[in-house]
């Protein structure tokens, strides 16, 4: 391990910049994607405007469509919220935002706490683990019955699914993990119908948009996108903090003697690490964006990693500056299908930091396979498969 | 010491005092509805629009451009909006009159 120690010492935690001179050249760049390409948008200010620009660039297509790659062959149910547009979308909005804005209610973040609290002192008595799977997809399982208000007991299921919700090492979408997460929810949907709690399945069981009652359907859509936008996600976000203060053990320090700083620490490592690249929309009219034509009924992308380094908006884009002031990411999205779970995020990571502050003097790496993505001529690190360290 | 006012969308007026940090810090401080501050006032979530009343509106200075970029896509802004994360409270602030958006 030494040799993987001097070479890579400064590397792990390094999330380069694959999209640079695209994004400078052209601001766009062309992908493939199952015979249905997507225009990937690279500039903060083409990213911003075409996420606010929810008649010509759509969400509510085909089920699926909007996401790259696309699932419109696994699934046939409109996640909700997410693949609704205005002005359907504010009604189901609306009525979710206030379950979404929980963590930031005290006793909520003391559950969070506790969970990570635990979690950390557990794999301090190890003298090493890996991250992804004995850590950060614990901690993100744990954390989410927190927000569902579902037992602590749940998390043993979806702990026991693996990493990926849609995904599996061997196939991009995998149908069948898709099916384990269906069934789950059909079952539990079922469960809270016939002995209706205060978790959020029963919210939305009795709850009444526009005049309508919520259907099972709708219901499921809604916890769909619950568990899937907040996996991979919460996973790369927590797994790559804990790299970058392996590498930084000063940051780590600089949080303890400075916890005030700790809410702009997570939005820089958010900005940072962009833990989901892009996601796209479906146009409804031939148009342009950065002068270049796209077609009606074409896909195009909101690429927040590329807009994240954008250098018209971010001085020393490539740097982790830990209390960065001004700092306009894009890394929960932007505009009317901004991120659901931002607030729940935030909780999370802003308790992680203050308690690995607290806990944890030293992390060292031991050995780590990195994640990179493909899209077409962008190859893009986006967290690790494996990463392996010691807490000290 | 600044005394700022602000008044939220269901026209409840809260009046705080303040010497330091942040507009929107002292509104998350005061619990003003409508100011959630998300994103800790690193003008990113812009979930802390304020309209300043006209009749105050000198006692601020001009957004900046990123300020202005984030507000631009705002459907709900006009002519006095802000994000007060990006306002600091000092005496210049004083007897400010903010309208909660949100």
């Amino acid at each position: 391990m030494e040799h993987l120690k001097e070479d890579k010492k400064t590397k792990l935690s390094e999330f380069p910049d694959a999209f640079e001179q695209a994004r400078i050249e052209k601001g766009y760049g062309e992908i493939d994607d199952q015979n249905d390409p997507v225009t990937m948008l690279l500039r903060l200010k083409d990213v911003r405007k075409t996420a606010h620009n929810w008649k010509t660039f759509i969400s509510g297509a085909e089920p699926g469509r909007i996401v790259v790659p696309s699932e419109v062959h696994i699934r046939d149910i409109r996640q909700i919220p997410f693949e609704v547009d205005p002005p359907e979308h504010k009604s189901y909005r609306d009525l979710v935002e206030p379950w979404f804005k929980r963590p930031l209610g005290e006793e909520y973040q003391k559950v969070l706490k506790t969970i990570i609290d635990e979690l950390i002192d557990e794999v301090l008595t190890m003298d090493q683990f890996e991250v992804v799977g004995d850590f950060s997809l614990k901690l993100q399982s744990r954390a989410l019955t927190t927000l569902l208000n579902v037992p602590y007991k749940e998390s043993e299921t979806w702990i026991d699914w693996g990493v990926h919700v849609f995904r599996s090492e061997d196939t991009d979408l995998d149908g069948g993990k898709a099916n384990i997460l269906f069934d789950y929810l059909d079952e539990k949907i079922e469960e809270a119908s016939k002995n209706p709690g205060d978790d959020l399945y029963s919210l939305l069981l009795s709850a009444v948009v526009d005049g309508k009652k919520m259907t099972k359907e709708e219901v499921k859509g809604v916890m769909i996108l619950t568990f899937a936008g907040g996996r991979d996600t919460v996973i790369n976000a927590v797994t790559n903090s804990i790299a970058y203060f392996a590498e930084h053990p000063n940051s780590l320090k600089r949080i303890a003697q400075e916890p005030e700083i700790t809410g702009r620490a997570v939005e820089e490592l958010v900005r940072y690490f962009a833990p989901l690249t892009h996601m796209g929309r479906v146009v409804t009219e031939d148009t342009q964006v950065c002068e270049h034509a796209i077609k009606n009924d074409s896909r195009v992308s909101l690429c927040w990693a590329s807009a994240n380094r954008d250098s018209a908006a971010f001085e020393n884009p490539n740097e982790v500056v830990l209390d960065r002031k001004v700092n306009p990411h894009v890394s929960f999205g932007f505009s009317t299908h901004n991120c659901l779970g931002a607030t729940h995020a935030r909780q999370i990571l802003k308790i992680l930091l203050t308690s690995l502050a607290e806990k944890v003097k030293d992390i060292e790496i031991k050995d780590a396979k990195e994640n990179i993505e493909e899209w077409g001529e962008f190859n893009r690190k986006v967290g690790f498969k494996n990463i392996t360290v010691s807490f000290n | 010491m600044a005394k700022i006012t602000f008044i939220t969308k269901d026209q409840e007026s809260i009046v705080v005092e303040g010497t330091a940090g942040s507009v929107m810090e002292l509104a998350v401080q005061n619990n003003v509805k409508g100011i959630d501050g998300d994103c800790g006032g690193v003008c990113s979530c812009a979930t802390c629009h304020v309209q300043v009343d006209p009749a105050s509106a000198d006692k601020l200075g001009e957004a900046s451009e990123i300020e202005q970029d984030m507000l631009e896509l705002d459907d709900d802004a006009n002519e006095y909006s802000r994000l007060c994360c990006q306002l600091q409270v000092t005496e210049a602030l004083d007897g400010v009159v903010l309208n909660v958006v949100k």
